[in-house]
């Protein structure tokens, strides 16, 4: 009999498209919640009369009124249930432990912002612009006028972290890849002040992340 | 989320009247499908932890970090993907992608198992949902209900069966369909879509062409960028799609998809420019939350909870 009472408290496969919850329900009805059925919600009553609570779960299928019994009174499916949940204390947890430990980050990952050089040192945005018309958070705001030495550079190039939304598309945007978004995703300030960021502040995140933002567009240069 | 993506993006390529490459269809379809696991997991769980069990809620959210992982490596953040775009998607899957997919969606069973093993059967969480906020299939039709809501009651209606938008009728999946429209038959009901969404996942992996990712026209999807950095000519096309964009024939959509929580449509009208006169967002929990009045009547009050779990509401989405 035990082995039908653990068959009986098997969980139940649901099946598609054909009465799922009549198989699944003709079984675990604990004196409780028969107790509860029985005295049953105004709503439903009101609403399927035609649902004989008393007779719902006699209809003769399912298991026998003795297994029904002896899995309400052996607590089988509450067993079964915490021995799952014991099998998974031994095993080994998911945690990382974060300061410490971080999750890793593909090349394709959208953090902070960084403005980057060319090797020579001079700076690459050549204030086309693009970024700041495609910007769909309208985060991002250019100045532009020609140098002593006659090329077209930025006077002021400021991103407003706040109004940012991540989305990427300064970086598909920009022709000579001088605006990328770089894997640095621990920027978190005090101020929003200190998150409008500035022409300088944005290319000394390039100076600073230049070998990793280097490493990622290399990673992805097939796919782009 | 990627499915939202998706139904703007099928909207305008309706308008556009184009059609993006298979390998694409083939991409957003398995990654809709990964959506709809994600949302599940989130979810159901929740459901089950508002209910009062903390236990299958952190074993699924281990899972959905995974998923979460597949989403930011494909596309560079873990939520807000903008990944799917009109004409295909942005970027090709990176190489080894799919073979760890693979790996999760050969797990993920099991780990389902092993939740359903603590939580189908169980006389406490049936005790708080069986025949709690019972919808009958005529009341789900008349208050604009959709997705789990609309199945779990009995209606066969699947968006996905019903009208089939990029590989869904490639592949091949069953839609379950409650009888009693209650609690616990619409959490059968996303378990049973969560491995009907695993089957979707292998097909796609398996089946999935080699080809390009976005259609092949410069006026609507941006040139590679090695090809850009060396003709003038993409480079031109490059400059007018990142700051004109292109423009869409004028028209007018209603575009649904099979959205995890359920309908969600865009209704877009175009004037012949190049941004959009008008566009709705029609988003499923709106509809779901009005009906709690009359769901939740006669019940009691620790049962608003489950129904509001059931509904499966995200509050910025109701609001919105």
């Amino acid at each position: 009999m035990l082995r039908n009472v653990i068959r009986a408290a098997a969980v139940p496969r649901v099946q598609t498209r054909v009465a799922l919850p009549a198989m699944a329900r003709s079984i675990h009805i604990s004196s409780r919640v028969q107790a509860q059925n029985t005295n049953d919600y105004r709503a439903n009553r009101e609403k399927f009369p035609e649902d004989d609570m008393s007779t719902r779960y006699t209809s003769g299928q399912g298991p026998s009124a003795l297994d029904k019994a002896s899995q309400a009174l052996l607590l089988t499916e509450l067993v079964r249930g915490m021995w799952v949940v014991l099998e998974s204390f031994f095993r080994p947890p998911y945690t990382l432990m974060y300061p410490f430990e971080k999750g890793a980050l593909s090349p394709r990952f959208r953090g902070e912002h960084a403005l980057r050089r060319y090797p020579s040192g001079e700076e690459r945005c050549i204030a086309c612009k693009l970024c700041e018309a495609i910007c769909p958070a309208q985060a991002i705001t250019i100045e532009a006028e020609p140098r002593e030495d006659g090329s077209r550079r930025t006077t002021r190039y400021d991103i407003d972290m706040t109004k940012c939304i991540y989305c990427g598309f300064c970086q598909e945007a920009c022709p000579v890849d001088a605006i990328v978004e770089g894997p640095n995703y621990e920027y978190a300030t005090e101020t929003h002040e200190e998150l409008l960021y500035n022409k300088e502040k944005l290319l000394a995140n390039g100076d600073k992340w230049e070998v990793e933002l280097a490493r990622n567009l290399e990673a992805d240069h097939l796919y782009r | 989320m990627m499915v939202n993506e998706q139904a703007y993006s099928l909207a305008v390529e309706k308008l556009l009247n184009i059609e993006v490459p298979l390998r694409a269809k083939y991409i957003r379809t398995m990654f809709a499908e990964i959506t709809r696991v994600m949302n599940h997991c989130m979810s159901v769980m929740s459901h089950i932890m508002d209910v009062g069990a903390l236990t299958p809620f952190l074993w699924m959210f281990e899972e959905r970090e995974k998923l979460i992982e597949f989403y930011e490596r494909v596309s560079g953040a873990r939520m807000h993907a903008a990944y799917v775009r009109p004409g295909g998607v942005s970027l090709d899957i990176p190489k080894g992608l799919l073979e760890d997919i693979h790996v999760w969606a050969d797990q993920f069973g099991q780990r389902m198992d092993e939740a359903e093993e603590l939580i189908t059967g169980n006389r406490i969480w049936k005790g708080r949902t069986v025949d709690v906020g019972r919808v009958t299939a005529k009341e789900a039709l008349d208050w604009g209900f959709s997705g789990v809501m609309l199945r779990g009651s009995g209606v066969n209606w699947d968006l996905r069966k019903v009208q089939p938008y990029d590989a869904y009728d490639l592949v091949d999946f069953d839609v379950p369909v409650g009888t009693k429209g209650d609690c616990y038959d619409r959490y059968l009901c996303r378990m049973e879509e969560m491995r009907q969404s695993l089957r979707i996942i292998h097909q796609c992996i398996n089946d999935m062409p080699p080809g390009p990712v976005r259609v092949d026209d410069l006026k609507i999807s941006p040139p590679r960028r090695a090809h850009m950095k060396e003709n003038m000519e993409a480079l031109i096309h490059h400059f007018k799609l990142y700051s004109e964009g292109y423009t869409v024939p004028a028209g007018e959509t209603y575009t649904v998809v099979e959205a995890p929580k359920g309908e969600f449509g865009v209704h877009l009208v175009s004037d012949g420019s190049n941004r959009p006169y008008r566009c709705k967002i029609r988003a499923p929990g709106f509809a779901h939350l009005a009906g709690l009045d009359f769901m939740a009547k006669g019940h009691f009050i620790p049962d608003v909870v489950t129904m509001i779990g059931t509904m499966d509401i995200v509050f910025g989405e109701v609001d919105r």
